[in-house]
């Protein structure tokens, strides 16, 4: 692309600003606010998220309360800044859990002598048929409702999506010519594996991973609207969707704003992801 | 037809009806990201009924853009001018879409030069050639199909019943190749372009496509060929352009312009040919003359031995497919032994039990004296280093992370490596034995041309000083001047340093070029092998003969016949005096010139 424009073409700043990516810049700009939000909650908001204030119940948006407060006066916006200090890490939690079992699955699929790579192949094909919802019920139901076994039942349910994904970039990679022609040269199994197929066949995944962030937290902000994680009293926003279900008639704004956060940071995730991708994919071409 | 009258200045040449294709001052050009590219600037010529035009070129020359021009099929973002176009008296220039439709198929067929793209895979070829029929309004069902099979049997696929059933995907490429010329042709058109109508294909079955457009040609139709082979070309053309960088150099008859050009570039072209006649000569202009006298053997001792190799493959379905079956050679120090075989023979796959990089199903392969494909893996790594190999297409066999210094340290034997400033002399000295500039080692191979890309592949061969490189295929994607180019390389870089080759290809005009021995490879059997001489010359298997027979002659020498006493007559360029030096300038114009 960048390849196409000629030196000395003039373009306006009109058509200069245009071109900047203003999506990638109000993600990153939400990410970083978030970032605040879960590190230092107290620099967004001056109240304390579960203060009760009876009488102010149930308010909608106004200047004072900008989400508007729950059935017990506490302040909608000041429990959503806190409640990303508990989804986030369940998020990220969750994702790391998966792509360290998709990694480990897809590469012995890929990499382990046949017998065992096609006893993975098998479990992969399981797991991936098995809904990941029941899954995730499944453990919950053995190991109780909180934020651990959210984040493993989340991991467990997006391994087998990715491990797939792993396990054909790296049979790929193998059958490139370029692992031949290093195995001609003589260079050891290992070596052509740790030099060659990994870094080509994991490079197009990380942008895959990142995506996989906003994917989990959508997932794990289900599960505790289904009262499968974390318990209402805390502000974790899957909890907040959950408590402010019952007042769905009256005060639609407790179920949809954090509702729409929750889209949000998946969007933002989302958009970073993307970006990651193309600029990898350019870098492919330099 | 009438060679003079073409020779003469079109311009002064009276209006005749059989001038079917009339192109003056012919200019394309492609907009993209603000910048505006000519890619063809300023073709002139008349192709007339049962004459043959071809326009020569290599990868960029234009020839494509021209011939898609003249029909109205540039593309997008494409802009096309001319001073005159005109397809049998009519200006095409006003041309509609809904204009040129009705003309395409009728007055033009056009094939182009990969069937398997061309032809829907989802259609029986004769869903495909009825198609061209019905939209015209030709006949009506039954005489259709009946005409479908008439067209096949006219461009000779046997058993053109059962063909006509079978869809692209279930022939083979020289069945594809005339299924499709069966379409372009079933109107009876005029006028047929072939875009690289037989660059895909075995020679065998170039021999009979080029005898079907010759029989076309008989029977009145005029041929626009599209070519990069200077042999293909002798064989059809009664004119020739030949291009580089969207102009047009030199113009003329067939046997002018091969037998006595006139520019440098056509000469280096033609010089560039390699064949029987050309063994022991340099192929491209500035290399330095190669030593006539081969090499004395080097000690008798093999480098190699090759005895009985077979390879069985198992399909999906449970079939034994024999890919080689008892193939025995043996390969001298400093010998070129060159395998020539056509797609299938199993020739690529001898290459790659030679190279340890495939089981043998039975036989045994000695390098150096040791039991090579005896070894375990871990024993034959060591080994290695002294067989390396060279593929056709270099870019998929380089890391894509990797910069040409990464992709020839890695190539290092481990006595180089040690320290940064060995290293470093050790680079530099490969890049000089294949004449690269030092500056290449921080690009990425994405980045080089292709004659670039192959010598580093040729110097990543080298690095590890072997005593055999296998070359599978290894200049048959290049252009022709840069074939020989890569060909001269490999000549002089076995002089300095006496590894012996096997070369493994297709093209029986670089086997007979660079082979001291022939190994003639068919349906995984050798079934002969000789000199040059001999197989050239007295060949005795039947299929030796019928693939020496099959090969396009050309012989620069032979076309000489008809020299001209006066070097002024000479054709020149239409628009020469309207931009004379550019014409002959065979160097690209800077970027910001052609974008400007």
């Amino acid at each position: 692309m960048t390849a196409l424009e000629a030196p000395g073409q003039t373009l306006n700043a009109a058509a200069l600003l245009a071109r900047r990516p203003w999506g990638l810049y109000v993600a990153v700009g939400f990410a970083v606010l978030l970032l605040v939000a879960a590190v230092a909650p107290h620099l967004l908001t001056s109240r304390d998220p579960s203060a009760l204030d009876y009488p102010a119940a149930l308010q909608a948006p106004s200047l004072t309360h900008w989400f508007g407060t729950d059935e017990s006066g506490r302040d909608l916006y000041t429990r959503v800044v806190f409640g990303a200090a508990i989804s986030l890490p369940i998020g990220l939690g969750a994702a790391v859990v998966g792509i360290v079992l998709a990694l480990l699955l897809g590469s012995t699929a890929a990499l382990a002598p046949r017998f065992i790579g096609a006893a993975v192949d098998r479990l992969l094909e399981v797991m991936f048929a098995f809904p990941a919802l029941l899954l995730a019920l499944l453990l919950i139901t053995v190991s109780g409702p909180s934020a651990i076994s959210e984040v493993f039942a989340v991991g467990l349910g997006t391994a087998p999506g990715y491990a797939r994904m792993v396990r054909g970039q790296i049979k790929a990679a193998k059958g490139a010519a370029y692992v031949e022609a290093a195995t001609a040269l003589g260079h050891s199994r290992s070596r052509i594996v740790r030099v060659h197929i990994l870094p080509n066949a994991l490079r197009p995944l990380v942008a895959v991973f990142a995506l996989s962030i906003g994917q989990s937290i959508v997932w794990a902000s289900s599960l505790s609207f289904l009262g499968l994680g974390v318990a209402p009293p805390s502000p974790e926003w899957g909890a907040l969707l959950d408590a402010g279900r019952s007042y769905i008639t009256v005060t639609p704004w407790l179920l949809v704003i954090p509702g729409l956060v929750v889209v949000a940071v998946s969007i933002a995730a989302t958009t970073i992801g993307r970006h990651l991708q193309s600029r990898l994919e350019r870098g492919d071409r330099a | 037809m009438s060679t003079a009258t073409v020779t003469e200045p079109p311009h002064l040449q009276p209006a005749t009806d059989d001038v079917r294709l009339r192109v003056r001052g012919l200019r394309a050009a492609f907009s993209a990201a603000g910048g505006r590219r000519e890619v063809v600037s300023g073709v002139s010529f008349d192709l007339l009924a049962g004459q043959c035009v071809a326009i020569v070129g290599e990868s960029g020359s234009g020839k494509s853009v021209t011939a898609r021009s003249l029909v109205g099929l540039v593309g997008r973002g494409g802009e096309v001018h001319a001073e005159t176009l005109e397809l049998y008296g009519r200006d095409t220039r006003r041309f509609r879409a809904r204009d040129w439709r009705r003309l395409r198929g009728r007055h033009i067929g056009f094939v182009l030069q990969d069937a398997l793209v061309s032809l829907d895979p989802l259609r029986p070829v004769r869903v495909e050639i009825g198609e061209a029929l019905r939209v015209h309004g030709w006949g009506d069902r039954a005489s259709r199909s009946r005409r479908v099979i008439e067209l096949l049997t006219r461009v000779g696929v046997p058993l053109p019943h059962t063909r006509a059933r079978q869809r692209p995907g279930q022939l083979s490429g020289g069945l594809r190749q005339r299924a499709l010329i069966a379409s372009a042709i079933a109107l009876d058109p005029g006028i047929v372009i072939a875009d690289e109508p037989t660059t895909a294909l075995d020679v065998t079955v170039q021999a009979q496509v080029l005898a079907e457009l010759e029989s076309m040609k008989q029977r009145g139709a005029s041929i626009l060929l599209i070519s990069h082979d200077l042999s293909v070309v002798a064989q059809l053309a009664d004119h020739i352009l030949v291009m580089q960088q969207g102009r047009v150099l030199e113009q003329g008859p067939a046997a002018v312009v091969l037998g006595s050009p006139s520019h440098d570039y056509t000469r280096a072209l033609i010089a560039a040919v390699p064949g029987e006649h050309t063994r022991g000569r340099p192929l491209s202009p500035g290399s330095a003359p190669r030593q006539t006298e081969r090499r004395a053997a080097r000690g008798t001792d093999p480098v190699l031995e090759a005895a009985g190799l077979v390879k069985r493959f198992t399909g999906p379905d449970g079939s034994v497919t024999t890919a080689v079956r008892d193939v025995s050679f043996t390969l001298a120090p400093g010998e070129t032994l060159g395998i020539v075989g056509e797609s299938g023979s199993g020739k690529s796959t001898t290459a790659r039990l030679v190279l340890g990089l495939e089981r043998l199903d039975a036989g045994t392969v000695r390098l150096l004296g040791e039991p090579w494909s005896a070894l375990p893996e871990r024993r034959r790594r060591a080994l290695r280093p002294r067989i390396t190999v060279v593929y056709q297409d270099p870019l998929s066999s380089f890391d894509p992370r990797w910069t040409v210094e990464r992709i020839l340290l890695d190539a290092l034997p481990r006595e180089d490596r040690t320290s940064a400033s060995t290293r470093r002399a050790r680079l530099l000295e490969l890049l000089a034995l294949v004449d690269l500039d030092p500056e290449l080692l921080g690009r990425f191979p994405l980045r080089l041309s292709g004659g670039q890309r192959q010598r580093v592949s040729i110097a990543r061969a080298l690095a590890p000083r072997p005593s055999v490189v296998v070359l599978d295929e290894a200049v048959s994607a290049l252009d022709v001047t840069i074939q020989a180019q890569i060909l001269d390389l490999l000549a002089r870089l076995q002089h300095t340093t006496g590894v012996s080759y096997l070369f493994i290809s297709h093209d029986l005009g670089v086997i007979s070029h660079v082979s001291d021995r022939i190994l003639v490879m068919k349906d995984g059997a050798v079934v002969e092998q000789g000199t040059p001489r001999t197989i050239f010359g007295s060949p005795q298997h039947p299929y030796t003969q019928q693939l020496i027979a099959s090969i396009p002659e050309f012989d620069p020498a032979s076309l000489t016949g008809a020299p001209l006493e006066n070097p002024d007559p000479l054709p020149r360029p239409i628009d020469a005096d309207a931009d004379g030096r550019a014409v002959s300038s065979i160097r690209p114009r800077p970027a910001t010139e052609v974008l400007s």
